[in-house]
């Protein structure tokens, strides 16, 4: 089977969900890359030494520089005529794609597959995580994306594939990029940080949550998280997010701290390696998957724990 | 304009699904059903539109059992004008052929904005709202947070992973909502009352000609790896003691 792996980047660089989704491909069969963007080309070049990858597409064109779907989907729905399955990162850039490539090829997708387990089969979950869900595709070509704790990530360098230019149709003059607000952060990028330092409703507000639980997080050189409650709360911004909604992680270790652990919330990290659990609640339900639970105020535990490290 | 809001009947949020003991899928007899959380924010965004005097009418929609009336009702209970339930029986209909069922009403109805939820938290595809667009031609504003009708155009802030993005969008277009769009109300004891006069047309996929045959197949459903509770320290200088052990720290 003949794979093309959608190449998440800024146009600068590569981003590591990339290199779990080519894991992914590689279990159907010969992988190549797309890159689509603008003025990407350092993008493509490092691209091409991922380890195990036959080709890189470059699709370098102003349209393409904010990967908006409708300039995008028909430039990969294009590149379908010669491959047989299409794998995006379950990113939102990868979540916003793919469906429109799927429906401009008539295929059923297969969303956040866990698992290969044929040439058509796949595990995926569904209700929130509660339950995994193996199946099978009828449909001719594959559409799917790929949860990147699932797989391991395949080595950035070791490949030395040759990049091939293609073209799109450009801009489908359907929407425009207006501007974007992204979070810029020394820390760890939530979805590969090692350690998660991940705040509840309990911090009561911003300053607050900065207070009690970013000094940890620096003394753990840990990435940030938090609950709905507190991003809806605006303890903290939107992509700090854990969940069935926000971001899927699983570190070495996750650190919940007045989170009550809300099953959309434990959809987004109970794959975590081991899971720490503050909270004064002893009956919380985050105890019931935390390997290390401390029933105690957090006002004061946290402080104390990171005055203790 | 008018807003047609695709609502999905679901397991309601706060109940935990429970995997059929012979692998089939999940149990949903006896459990509350309820409308998809991301549809009733759905709704909220069209009826703020409409009493901002943006839009004129909306139009609920729902594919699925004969049971989705009840989950139209509340929409129209919200506020939508009227509905339309196709009714597709008791098998699941997946978003390709819900997608291919929404653009035939499109078609029929020509509204300005259809706003879908991002995902249903049953099947969790994320997908109906991009692949609608994608039949239609016209542009898609996903996780929504904020939308804002400018003209003959959409201005959409989406919710992506490094924060925000804003995108513009020519009308007609298809929306999705995220969580933090807005608030959705509950309806009123007198507007529930209402909305038992209110429209509602039913119709089949096969009005509409399209096929809702599955395309995947469900081999299996089973649980998830369950994680075994752990311990739990006595004070803070035993879990210090355990991240010491385990070599965090
Ligand atoms: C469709 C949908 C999608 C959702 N998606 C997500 C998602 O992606 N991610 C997510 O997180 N949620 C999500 N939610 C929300 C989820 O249902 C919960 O409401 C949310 O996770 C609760 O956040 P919380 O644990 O911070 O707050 P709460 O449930 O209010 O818990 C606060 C906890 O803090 C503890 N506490 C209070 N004070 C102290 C103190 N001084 N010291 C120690 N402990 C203290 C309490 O005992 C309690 O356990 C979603 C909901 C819906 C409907
Ligand atoms: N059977 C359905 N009937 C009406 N709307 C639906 C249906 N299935 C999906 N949708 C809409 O599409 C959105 C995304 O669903 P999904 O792609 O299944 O995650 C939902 O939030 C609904 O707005």
């Amino acid at each position: 089977m003949k794979t093309l792996v959608w190449v998440e980047h800024d146009n600068a660089t590569v981003k590591d969900a990339t290199l779990s989704t080519v894991t992914a491909a590689a279990k159907l069969g010969e992988v190549h890359l797309l890159v689509a963007g603008s003025g990407c080309r350092a993008v493509a070049e490092a691209a091409a030494q991922i380890a195990g990858v036959g080709k890189v597409h470059l699709a370098d064109d102003a349209a393409f520089e904010h990967a908006l779907a409708e300039n995008v989907a028909p430039l990969v729905a294009d590149l379908m005529g010669h491959h047989d399955a299409v794998l995006f990162p379950a990113t939102t850039t990868g979540k916003n794609v793919a469906p429109r490539v799927a429906a401009l090829l008539d295929v059923m997708q297969l969303s956040d597959i866990l698992s290969v387990e044929g040439e058509k089969t796949f595990t995926r979950p569904i209700y929130a995580g509660n339950a995994i869900a193996t199946v099978e595709s009828s449909d001719a070509k594959l559409v799917i994306t790929v949860r990147g704790t699932a797989f391991e990530k395949a080595d950035a360098t070791g490949g030395s594939a040759e990049i091939e230019d293609v073209s799109g149709t450009g801009d489908a003059g359907l929407s425009s990029f207006v501007g974007a607000e992204l979070a810029e952060s020394e820390r760890p990028e939530l979805t590969s940080a090692k350690i998660i330092v991940s705040g509840g409703r309990a911090l009561k507000d911003g300053p607050t949550f900065e207070e009690v639980i970013l000094p940890l997080a620096d003394k753990l050189g840990a990435g940030v998280g938090a609950s709905r409650a507190a991003v809806d709360a605006g303890y903290v911004p939107n992509d700090y997010q854990v969940g069935q909604t926000g971001k899927i992680v699983a570190p070495e270790v996750y650190i919940a701290i007045g989170i009550s652990g809300a099953i959309q919330h434990l959809a987004g990290m109970k794959d975590s390696k081991t899971i720490i659990a503050i909270n004064k609640d002893e009956d919380a339900p985050i105890f019931q998957v935390a390997d290390i639970g401390l029933v105690a105020d957090l006002f004061s535990a946290v402080p104390e724990l990171t005055s203790k490290l | 304009m008018k807003i047609l809001v695709p609502v999905k009947r679901v397991i309601d949020y706060n109940v935990k699904p429970r995997v059929k003991s012979d692998g089939s899928g999940v149990d949903l007899a006896n459990v509350k059903m309820s409308m998809n959380p991301f549809d009733e924010i759905a709704v909220e965004e069209a009826i703020r539109l409409k009493e901002a005097g943006s839009a004129e009418e909306i139009v609920a929609v729902s594919v699925g059992p004969a049971k989705a009336q009840e989950t139209l009702r509340t929409a129209l209970a919200m506020g939508a004008d009227r509905a339309i339930l196709v009714d597709a029986g008791d098998a699941e209909v997946e978003p390709l052929a819900v997608a291919k069922i929404l653009k035939a009403i499109v078609d029929e109805e020509q509204p300005g904005l259809v706003i879908l939820g991002k995902q249903a938290i049953d099947d969790d595809s994320n997908q109906t709202g991009q692949m609608l667009a994608a039949l239609l031609g016209r542009p898609q504003g996903t996780f929504a947070s904020k939308v804002v009708i400018e003209g003959d155009a959409v201005s959409v802030t989406r919710e992506v992973d490094g924060g925000l993005e804003t995108v513009k969008l020519t009308m007609p277009a298809v929306v999705t909502t995220d969580l933090r769009l807005n608030e959705p109300r509950y309806a009123s004891l007198p507007n529930i009352m209402k909305a038992k006069k209110k429209p509602l047309d039913t119709k089949s996929p096969a009005d509409f000609g399209v096929d809702v045959a599955p395309r995947l197949k469900t081999l299996k459903v089973s649980e998830p790896p369950v994680r075994q509770a752990g311990i739990k320290v006595e004070d803070v200088d035993a879990l210090v003691a355990k991240l010491k052990d385990m070599g965090v720290v």
